[in-house]
């Protein structure tokens, strides 16, 4: 009986993210149908015969009613056709595919210093509850709010890499190194280790410290947040009270019983908050010139290629719907009771 | 004298015993800002917003140049007695632009707050008070929208529209509205059931009578703690739009495109780029300062 209950509510999750994928694609669909761009005119350019013209026309779908025009687009993406890049004529899932892995980088990098600094720091405001930690955390938890992430990483080139010159400046590795490594995975770290140029690693972690560093804070305040309410919550119950009362030390009441404790919500957090670096990436990647989705996004925008920005939107919508359905698994999966 | 009148004034404010429905609502308002007064940080984000509305009603009038106006013998100046701080690399006086952006920053502000939540507040009450297939729907439709990431789903829009100030504007609104339509419908069902939905239905209220008069009202108060929360995040989605130069277009003095015509010069004359920014800090700060005492003082349970 169990089993029949869990193949039915999987069932439903399927159909729930089936339509929201479809709907993300409707969105891109009409966002492309809305543009004042005329797509025959960006490929044939605009000195041609009416005939050629038409010829185009219909040859692109154009004629068709718009819900068979949008049929044929689900078509063309499911079987990883995103078009092909005005800018850089190439199919946009190449390009696409060339640029991910440096946003990965970038994205996890920033996640490592958003969980190793925002655990402990909300740890740290739920057991120091309403005394100057948890206000030090809350404040400076407002200030990653407010500040503007673009601004942050340019006063962070002008301070570390042009003032003091403790941080390289934009880009993945030093100018010397580039091209010194065959892409493996794209992610340059680990395909310097791959490849065992110790000199490229270090300089392509000296490249990420800063960028990954800015994007990180974005969720150390989140992290912090939600740990320290979740913590509260813990401290809160009986079972404390009772391994205090047993005489157990009060770092291991903390770090092992409560911190353990929240492991599972703390877990689709941090998957959550993944998908919002992503988000963060766009405007990070353009201050500090890293060659990934972000970027290839902007200048598409920039230069009106309306293929690769769509298929680039498609993406990180994808990316996002993923995480959420991981952090949804994750939770079932590690979660007794949600079983 | 005032004294007594403001005993006078503060004891009808309080009376346990309110004559009419318009002194008890002055009373409620009365004992929510005595709440929110004791709350320091809460007044500084206020001041800072009354500040900003000062600024840009007062522009003109306090600004010490034109904020068009280019001279080119004063390019890239630091700043000075003359120019407080400094010059672009145009010639125009950076506090200038900073004064009459604030305008721009407001206005962005000011039309995204009585679009999008008022959007998603209609939406969400109908979803959750008709109930069926409209919620089915409706809320599929939300989801939709909540599954982009609402700044590049902004960027897509802005390309689909066109760069500028309008459309960044729409862009906003359309991937603001989803979170709104949420609480509101979360805050209808609640409600929905209550027996004085019934007494209204009963008495033969129509459904659109019900969902504005009786149902919208409800829903306001969590709204509105919402919407000064998220004031901050629009100001720094139409900073970044305008930063990736597809908000608003020179010459406007918006914040984020101010910073992007400084960024060239960011190595050598910092103060460019450094000071519109710190202008957006400062009212993000000043809004989610103000947002935070709300909620605690309108929405108890939220903290």
């Amino acid at each position: 009986m169990p089993g029949r209950r869990h193949a039915i509510r999987g069932a439903g999750l399927l159909v729930s993210v089936a339509l929201t994928v479809l709907g993300l694609l409707l969105v891109t669909f009409l966002i492309g149908r809305v543009v004042p761009i005329d797509p025959v005119i960006s490929v044939v350019g605009d000195r041609v015969s009416a005939d050629t013209y038409a010829r185009v026309r219909q040859e692109l779908g154009l004629d068709l009613p718009l819900w068979q025009q949008f049929l044929r687009y689900v078509g063309d993406v499911l079987q990883g056709d995103f078009g092909t890049s005005v800018l850089t004529s190439r199919p946009v899932l190449e390009d696409i595919l060339r640029v991910f892995p440096a946003t990965l980088e970038l994205a996890t990098a920033a996640l490592v210093v958003g969980v190793l600094l925002g655990i402990p720091a909300g740890v740290m405001a739920a057991v120091h509850r309403g005394r100057w930690p948890d206000h030090l955390i809350r404040v400076i938890g407002l200030i990653g709010h407010s500040i503007p992430i673009f601004w942050l990483g340019l006063m962070a080139l002008l301070v570390f890499y042009a003032r003091l010159d403790w941080a390289p400046g934009p880009g993945r590795v030093d100018v010397f190194y580039e091209g010194l490594v065959d892409p493996v995975t794209g992610i340059i770290t680990v395909d310097a280790l791959l490849a065992g140029e110790t000199d490229v690693f270090w300089s392509a972690l000296h490249h990420l410290v800063l960028p990954a560093g800015i994007l990180g804070l974005y969720s150390v305040a989140y992290i912090a947040r939600m740990t320290r309410s979740f913590m509260l919550d813990q401290l809160r119950q009986e079972y404390i009270t009772t391994a205090r009362v047993k005489g157990m030390s009060e770092a291991r009441v903390i770090w092992r019983h409560a911190l353990g404790n929240i492991a599972v919500p703390l877990t689709t957090v941090v998957a959550l908050s993944y998908a919002s670096l992503l988000e963060g990436s766009v405007l990070t990647e353009t201050v500090f010139a890293w060659p990934g989705l972000g970027l290839y996004i902007t200048n598409s925008l920039l230069s009106a290629d309306m293929n690769a920005v769509l298929g680039g939107t498609l993406v990180v919508g994808a990316v996002f719907i993923g995480l959420n359905l991981l952090s949804d698994l994750l939770y079932r999966l590690l979660d007794p009771r949600a079983r | 004298m005032t004294h007594a009148v403001d005993n006078g004034l503060r004891a009808w404010l309080t009376a346990e015993t309110p004559q009419s429905r318009g002194q008890a609502r002055l009373g409620r308002v009365y004992l929510g800002w005595l709440a929110f007064s004791r709350n320091r940080l809460a007044m500084i984000g206020l001041s800072i917003v009354l500040l900003l509305v000062l600024m840009a009603a007062l522009a003109p009038l306090i600004a010490p140049y034109d904020p068009y106006r280019q001279d080119l013998s004063q390019r890239l100046l630091p700043p000075s007695a003359a120019h407080w701080l400094g010059t672009d690399a145009f010639g125009r006086d950076i506090l200038s632009r900073i004064l009459h952006g604030s305008r721009l920053t407001l206005m962005i502000v000011a039309l995204v707050a009585v679009t999008a939540p008022v959007a998603g507040l209609l939406i969400g009450t109908v979803a959750g008070y008709l109930g069926g297939w409209v919620d089915a729907v409706l809320m599929r439709v939300t989801d939709i929208f909540l599954a982009f990431p609402k700044l590049i789903l902004a960027l897509a829009f802005v390309s689909a529209l066109g760069p500028g100030i309008e459309n960044a504007i729409i862009a906003i609104a359309i991937t603001s509205w989803p979170p709104y339509a949420r609480i509101a419908r979360a805050e209808t069902i609640t409600i929905r059931k209550s027996d004085f939905i019934s007494a209204a239905r009963l008495q033969g209220a129509s459904t659109p009578r019900i969902i504005l008069g009786h149902v919208v009202p409800l829903c306001s108060s969590s709204l509105i703690v919402r919407v000064t929360l998220d004031m901050a995040g629009i100001i720094l989605t139409a900073a970044g739009l305008g930063f990736l130069g597809l908000g608003a277009q020179p010459p406007a003095p918006e914040w984020g495109a101010m910073i992007a015509t400084g960024r060239q010069y960011v190595l050598e004359q910092w103060w460019v780029a450094t000071m519109p920014g710190i202008a957006i800090f400062v009212v993000s700060l000043g809004f989610n300062l103000l947002g935070d005492g709300l909620r605690d003082v309108l929405d108890p349970k939220g903290q």
